[in-house]
């Protein structure tokens, strides 16, 4: 059996956060007639909070590495690049040589930031352009890097490809559990776990009033106490807020500060709305409704995922958290 | 695969049905049926960007709004243009546009045909949602203004980060020379501080903008002052592509010819007397086709390079300087003329020349760099005192409430506004290879031209080549279509010096047409209807080539040919290797 049918049949999906099935990515940049193709393995890991591609390259290096080398050789891709988070450049990129040996795979170091995760923006900066995400479609595995069929996957999913390449894969994924926690750290866990699972069988479910980011530490959707029976989504993150301790203003101000930072500047709304939303923040009396509006216009209308990130976060909050007026509005 | 083609997509749009071809995108549809979608970074010029998220709509079955202008059409699909979900969105993100743009609009020289005035505008009067341009404090205040020689004002803080300016200075022309800075709401477009990058004042960027932020800097305060200077004889000239562009801005269809209009309104406006620059034209051919056929007898400094385009000329002179010596030394149509207006005319009027102030209207933002060069000067005299662009030109007309729609047309003044057709096509690229080869043929075999028109060299390619037979030469003549194709031709002179003899490059697509100070909107299509209205007008006229301008002759006989220090200084000019701009910051 070839590693496509093995993909298919563990049904394996991007451990990224988009949750797209693999298998399918890898057929399409297979079946393009060109004759160079590229592998690139995502390791920008730029959400706060997040850690589990970390916990990959502390703990499962070989085997990403070996994930890689698996495509590569089954797609007979020209060339391979693993692009890494500056940190994790720095600090892990003389061991991944070592298991990289003789293969056609490149380090890149990340210099583009948040935004660079984001896979047509970091194909972007591959070509030594500015990073900013493309029009979609074509998509990377038909039109790629340089125009070529690129298969872009993200770390923990080329482990888990050498992992059902050996038949030892077990269909757990790795969750981050961050927060205000007893016990935060990267857990593998069943890959269908839901929230609440997940904090219970990590002892980490609060006993205080609290509320979780899933997802991500500044994208991830805020979910409430009694909502917590679904499954885990995006990056596979937890994070747990004290209700009482947690100040919701600085909450806001903290992602849009860095949503701020990272936004390439693309579009409007992410350009403009999020400088607004920031500057509406640091007025005493802050216009919740106005602030709700950009959101919407975020979510509906932003060019890529950063900035519909930025909207999950802050609508989710809104409405799972936030008590309302009698009018429906939300109070801070 | 024919039939794939031809085969329709059936959409709904706003519950009425349509057809598209696939591979339409739901604006191109939209805009085939008349159905209004506000759009501002859009341009058939360009690649699609999707910046400014302004022409979203709502697709059936998806749970977010597209935007139109980067979605396909697929079978069956459902749009709505004016939901009320995409008038919510559409009215937040121009507040949030306006509020990156600080409004200047009563001095801007594009009020009145700015399209984020427009969208503000339509919004205002029939929106689901009232759009409120000043629901946030304008951010960009404090930007500074930047100037591109005496060409190119750069207003920062109207600049609402669409990137068409920097899409076209890269892409369409390869100069590279705007670029994007920083991220998030700190982008910002800066001029380049490589040494290896300068502003060929090509003005491209200026039509590309949707706001205004980058324009030409504006001559209107001194020309306005010259006009009601008492003592000053104001004259007026026009280039060859202002009459076929510039009716657009009064609602006329594009390629309109209004020739007799501009002379009229010109006279509206307080000058005195309106020449052609038609006429000037002519000239230049003359004086280019002699030294051609010089040159082709000497076999030296070949290929001859065409220099009327002044942004062309500053190219090579930045980026390859080691062909200065192919450029003909022939001067610029207008330079020609406003060299003959101050000497010949002035001399035959018993006017001094220091009370005569000479005005081009112009497509081109180059040509207000072109009339300081110090050699250009004619007896110590600036042969041209002040450019307006066409649309400078427009917004005089506007400002005075003068309708050129309705404005009687009159003749030019005597006798500076005879031409001949040769003279009418320079505002097409390959008009001017193509009047300098009906007068070069007629030069070197001494026999009539009976087939005038060289289509060959006509038309939008990017690269045009001919050879023509001119006795027993066979003539290589090459044309190029804007400026990245300049490049392309000298990089196969690079490999082969023999390759052409003759070649004519403008830096605009489509030639002075499509030029940087035309009206806006350009594309494509308007650039060819303008063009074929030049070979419209040339193809009416009776005397089609220059040399057989009688105004031409006249001059050379009574006046040109008795001074021949004077005439070489008013016909001829010379180059230099072009330096970078040491601050492009303005004070102004």
């Amino acid at each position: 059996m070839d590693i496509l049918k093995k993909l298919e049949k563990e049904k394996l999906t991007g451990r990224g956060g988009a949750d797209f099935p693999t298998h399918l990515k890898w057929k399409i940049v297979n079946k393009a007639k060109d004759k160079d193709k590229y592998v690139i393995c995502n390791v920008s890991e730029g959400e706060p909070d997040v850690e589990k591609d970390r916990f990959v390259l502390e703990n499962y290096q070989k085997e990403m590495v070996s994930g890689i080398k698996i495509a590569i050789d089954f797609l007979e891709a020209k060339e391979g690049f693993i692009y890494l988070r500056n940190d994790y450049y720095s600090k892990f990129s003389l061991q991944l040589k070592y298991w990289i040996s003789d293969y056609p795979i490149k380090l890149v170091r990340e210099e583009a930031g948040y935004i660079g995760g984001e896979e047509t923006a970091l194909i972007e900066f591959l070509e030594g352009k500015r990073a900013e995400p493309r029009v979609r479609p074509p998509f990377p595995p038909t039109c790629g890097l340089f125009g070529k069929p690129t298969l872009i996957n993200n770390a923990e999913t080329f482990y888990c490809v050498d992992l059902i390449n050996r038949g030892i894969f077990k269909h757990t994924r790795l969750y981050t559990i961050n927060g205000d926690v007893e016990n935060p750290g990267v857990y593998g866990l069943d890959e269908d776990v839901t929230v609440k699972d997940a904090l219970k069988e990590t002892k980490n479910l609060p006993k205080r009033k609290f509320f979780v980011q899933v997802g991500g530490g500044a994208a991830g959707e805020v979910l409430g106490k009694n909502q917590l029976n679904v499954k885990v989504c995006g990056s596979g993150a937890i994070i747990v807020y004290d209700a009482r301790k947690t100040d919701i203003k600085s909450l806001l101000k903290k992602w849009i500060e860095f949503f701020m930072k990272e936004s390439c500047g693309k579009c409007v709304p992410c350009r403009e709305g999020i400088f607004r939303i920031y500057e509406l923040l640091q007025k005493p009396n802050t216009d919740l409704k106005l602030i709700s509006d950009i959101v919407y216009s975020l979510e509906q209308s932003s060019f890529c995922g950063l900035g519909r990130g930025c909207a999950l976060s802050i609508s989710s909050l809104f409405v799972n958290v936030l008590r309302k007026s009698k009018a429906g509005e939300v109070i801070l | 695969m024919q039939n794939l083609k031809l085969r329709k997509l059936k959409i709904t749009i706003n519950g009425k049905k349509y057809q598209g071809s696939p591979g339409k995108t739901i604006l191109e549809v939209c805009q085939e049926n008349d159905i209004f979608i506000p759009t501002l970074c859009y341009h058939p010029d360009l690649e699609v960007k999707a910046n400014c998220r302004v022409c979203v709509v709502e697709v059936k079955g998806r749970n977010k709004l597209c935007t139109a202008c980067s979605t396909e059409i697929e079978d069956g699909m459902e749009v709505l243009t004016d939901s009320e979900k995409v008038e919510k969105v559409r009215k937040i993100n121009l507040e949030l546009i306006f509020a990156a743009h600080v409004e200047k609009c009563p001095t801007c020289v594009r009020d009145g045909e700015c399209l984020l005035q427009d969208l503000m505008r339509a919004y205002e009067e029939k929106g689901i949602y009232k759009v409120r341009s000043n629901r946030f404090e304008d951010r960009k205040k404090t930007w500074p203004n930047f100037q591109f020689g005496p060409s190119i004002f750069f207003d920062s803080s109207k600049c609402i980060d669409c990137g068409n300016c920097v899409e076209v200075c890269d892409k369409v022309q390869k100069i590279k020379f705007l670029e994007v800075e920083g991220k998030g709401y700190r982008t910002r477009i800066l001029p380049s501080s490589s040494k290896m990058r300068e502003c060929i004042y090509c003005g491209q960027c200026a039509v590309h903008c949707p706001v205004g932020a980058i324009q030409e800097q504006s001559s209107i305060d001194d020309v306005k002052r010259a006009i009601l200077d008492r003592k000053k004889i104001v004259i007026a000239q026009i280039a060859p592509s202002i009459r076929v562009s510039i009716g657009e801005d009064f609602g006329m269809s594009y390629g309109k010819v209004v020739t007799e209009k501009v002379y009229a309104a010109l006279r509206m406006l307080g000058f005195d007397k309106v020449f052609d620059v038609n006429l000037g034209a002519d000239f230049t051919t003359v004086v280019e086709a002699e030294e051609l056929a010089e040159r082709l007898q000497k076999g030296k400094d070949l290929p001859m390079l065409t220099s009327c385009c002044p942004a062309w000329v500053r190219y090579l002179e930045f980026y390859f300087p080691w062909y200065i010596s192919h450029l003909t030394t022939a001067r610029s149509p207008h330079i020609h003329l406003g060299g003959v207006i101050k000497t010949y005319y002035a001399e035959k009027e018993k006017i001094d020349p220091e009370n005569l102030v000479v005005i081009s209207i112009m497509p081109c933002t180059a040509k207000k760099f072109e009339i300081c060069r110090e050699e250009l000067k004619v007896n110590n005299m600036q042969v041209v005192d002040y450019v307006l662009t066409n649309r400078e030109f427009a917004s005089m007309l506007r400002e005075r409430k003068i309708d050129l729609k309705k404005v009687k047309g009159e003749k030019a003044d005597n006798p500076l506004g005879v031409y001949s057709g040769a003279g009418a096509i320079y505002g097409a690229s390959g008009g001017v290879m193509e009047s300098a080869l009906r007068t070069v043929y007629e030069k070197i075999t001494r026999k009539t031209l009976l087939r005038l028109d060289f289509k060959n060299v006509r038309g939008v390619k990017g690269i045009k080549e001919a050879t023509v037979k001119i006795g027993k030469k066979a003539l290589k003549v090459a044309v190029a279509n804007g400026i990245k194709n300049a490049k392309e031709i000298l990089d196969r002179l690079h490999k082969d010096p023999k390759l052409y003899d003759y070649i004519e490059v403008m830096a605009c697509p489509g030639g002075c047409i499509g030029g940087g100070g035309q009206p806006i909107p350009v594309t494509k299509e308007i650039r060819k209807k303008r063009a074929q209205a030049l070979y419209t007008i040339d193809s009416r006229l009776k005397v089609r080539k220059a040399h057989e301008n009688p105004i031409v002759k006249k001059v050379f006989k009574e006046f040109l040919d008795r001074n021949k220090k004077l005439a070489h200084e008013i016909l001829h000019t010379t180059y230099q290797r072009a330096e970078k701009q040491k601050d492009y910051t303005s004070y102004l």
